[in-house]
């Protein structure tokens, strides 16, 4: 198994849409294949087409808010002694996080395909919050599927889904969270194809919501190459990214462009929910050895039992409490570009605490777990190690986790 | 050697009426439960279809979803699910049983190992519900080798190119999608529709079995009956929660409602 230098990852695939010649793929029923068709075709015209281009850069520009700034964490580096730690801070994203721009090219291409409504699933909400935006900017009607439990632990964003004139719809089966979210929202589009588009939250499902989703987040990266050249002159000699992986959709657009140096130059580190520290389980797929099987339409590690039932997961963060991962991460993995380890639950809380103590930043649960990691390794790293981290989401939907977890509002 | 399949379609057509198929899910609610409903409605069912359940099943309606839920909850294994078709083979050996469910569970399983547990425990044929054509074409070859029917979807959206690989590749029956729905839905396409594009697939080759499913319930199977079989799942799972809800015998309720529908296309 091995990486191809000049082509994007996103397209390193087989005909069949397989990374590796055994990640990803399009496990769906027969009723979904002609719509995920036409939407494969759509998307390769369109990502082809100049003005569509243009149209994405200037809603990237204008409406996203890009490019988001890299900063120096001057204090949080002094404390921790060793490397520079770094921030590019995703979360001044319109909206709060990277999610917004999976939903604003799903939205384009729902426009483009002549459809006038969109589904999505959600987990922390974010995914499901940025949609009902891009939704509304661009007079789409929109459902979102999002786990019972997910609603009650993330309510901000569901305020916000609401005010932007989406319809909530719970999932209550299962374990009332992402993973339910995710098959509900298939089963509606099942029954719905004819006129609805759906837009999947992360660089999961099958082939082609990986594709469009990694082709959206890409950005992440562009803008990071152009900062470290303005910042360093030259992209720096011992680099690290550091990014929180659940689904994988922010670490995969802040690593896109960094993929062809080699590891020894860059290093890419994934960090998975580990879970509550003393709880068996855990939501981190990569890091803790899950066997391959198939979860909402492609093949990846996936949390499951022997028998092939998908597993419960837990994590604090409900962006990250997802049992499988995207296919381009297990490519990723198995070809060793990347590693990938986990921060528990603890882990994520004390990271938080910290950089929040010594920056003004308020990076949400799930970058936090990245945090950890870079707190962890930086003291025994030299000074000239640069380890940048993917602040990817905004804490104010975690605020009442945080105040129970906490004591305080933050 | 002609299938068991093929030979209960020729039977059926003799009678002049579809063939009925039923749908239940292995272990629902109980492994010995599951095998009495089985063997019950077998008196008037003629080809069974038996759900491996998975928890994560993405084309499944609430029905359905219930039904899978509770079997494992209360312990349903893959390797039961061969034991109790196995076991109702033994007392049926002509009745056709079909396994249905989702890939994952069969590649856990190993591929090859799940088709020789399935030849030996007697199974006929086999649905896998996400693994479609062209990326099922060497699994379903390989079942055929067995002797397994590999029973190949075609739905509303399925474009007529596909459809002509799909028949060409297909064995001896092939399974209609009613309408664009899961499991369960209520029937949202008029039944001449249905009949319309059935015929049209039909066409493409009259040896091929097709049959309905989706939306099937005592209300609809009649308008459906020119079809060469019909399928009713979600009805009945619907029934064995009902039962199970109001204490009363699952079988006995169960084995009526496939009665009456059997009394419907007769």
């Amino acid at each position: 198994m091995k990486l191809k230098k000049k082509i994007p990852l996103i397209d390193q695939h087989d005909k069949f849409g397989f990374w590796g010649g055994k990640f990803g793929g399009s496990f769906i029923p027969e009723t979904l294949k002609k719509p995920v068709e036409d939407l494969t075709k759509e998307f390769e015209k369109l990502r082809k087409n100049k003005k569509f281009i243009k149209q994405r850069d200037y809603y990237f520009k204008n409406y996203i808010g890009s490019p988001t700034s890299f900063i120096k964490l001057e204090n949080l580096s002094k404390h921790l002694g060793g490397a520079q730690i770094w921030a590019k801070v995703v979360s001044e994203a319109n909206g709060g996080a990277h999610k917004i721009y999976n939903a604003t090219v799903h939205a384009l291409i729902c426009k483009a395909m002549g459809k006038k409504y969109i589904v999505g699933d959600t987990g922390a909400g974010y995914a499901g919050k940025m949609l009902s935006m891009a939704a509304r900017k661009f007079g789409l009607k929109c459902k979102i599927f999002m786990g019972a439990k997910d609603i009650k632990r993330q309510k901000p964003n569901c305020d916000a889904m609401k005010k932007n004139g989406a319809e909530i719809v719970p999932v209550y089966s299962g374990s009332q969270t992402l993973v339910d979210a995710v098959s509900e929202c298939m089963r509606y589009w099942v029954s719905n194809c004819d006129n609805t588009h759906m837009c999947v939250g992360s660089t999961v499902g099958p082939n082609i919501f990986v594709k469009i989703c990694g082709w959206s987040t890409a950005q992440i990266s562009r803008e990071l190459k152009t900062q470290l050249k303005d910042e360093f002159k030259k992209i720096p000699k011992k680099l690290k990214l550091i990014n929180c992986v659940g689904g994988g959709s922010s670490a995969y657009g802040f690593w896109s462009e960094f993929i062809n140096y080699d590891k020894r130059h860059i290093e890419l580190v994934g960090v998975e929910a580990g879970g509550p520290k003393k709880s068996k389980l855990h939501a981190a797929p990569l890091s803790r050895n899950a066997k391959i099987g198939i979860l909402h339409g492609a093949a990846s590690y996936v949390c499951q039992n022997k028998e092939g039932q998908i597993q419960e997961t837990e994590s604090i963060s409900a962006g990250l409490d997802y049992p499988g991962v995207s296919p381009i991460h297990c490519f990723l993995k198995d070809t060793k570009r990347a590693r990938y380890t986990y921060a528990t639950d603890e882990d994520a809380l004390n990271a938080y605490q910290m950089v929040t103590k010594f920056e003004k930043l308020n990076p949400s649960l799930e970058p936090s777990h990245a945090f950890a990691e870079a707190i962890k390794i930086a003291p025994k790293l030299s000074k000239d190690t640069i380890i940048i981290c993917n602040s990817c989401g905004d804490a104010s939907k975690d605020r009442d986790i945080l105040k129970e977890r906490l004591g305080k509002k933050k | 050697m002609i299938s068991l399949i093929k030979k209960t379609f020729e039977n059926t057509k003799k009678e002049n009426r579809p063939a009925l198929l039923t749908y239940t899910v292995a272990g629902d609610n109980t492994k010995k439960k599951s095998l009495e409903i089985l063997k019950s409605i077998s008196k008037y069912s003629d080809i069974c279809e038996l759900g491996f359940p998975h928890n994560t099943p993405i084309a499944d309606g609430g029905q359905i979803q219930t039904s899978a839920y509770r079997a494992i909850k209360n312990g349903i294994k893959i390797n039961d699910v061969f034991s109790i078709a196995n076991q109702f083979k033994r007392l049926k050996k002509n009745k056709p049983i079909i396994l249905m469910g989702y890939y994952n569970m069969i590649y856990q399983y190993n591929e090859n190992k799940f088709i020789n547990k399935c030849k030996k425990s007697k199974i006929d044929g086999l649905i896998v519900v996400d693994l479609p054509y062209p990326e099922n074409k060497s699994f379903s070859l390989r079942c055929k080798k067995k002797g397994i029917n590999f029973i190949q979807l075609v739905s509303p959206t399925t474009s007529r190119e596909r459809l002509t690989q799909i028949i060409r590749n297909s064995h001896d029956m092939v399974y209609y999608i009613s309408m664009l729905s899961t499991t369960g839905g209520k029937l949202k396409v008029a039944p001449k529709k249905i009949l319309e594009r059935y015929k049209k697939i039909k066409s493409l080759n009259k040896n091929k079995n097709i049959v309905i499913g989706f939306g099937i319930t005592e209300k609809t199977i009649k308008s459906l009956k020119k079809a060469d079989g019909l399928v009713v799942g979600s009805a009945i799972c619907k029934e064995i929660t009902n039962s199970i809800n109001k204490r009363q015998n699952a079988v006995t309720n169960v084995t009526n409602i496939v009665k009456k529908l059997r009394n419907k296309i007769r």
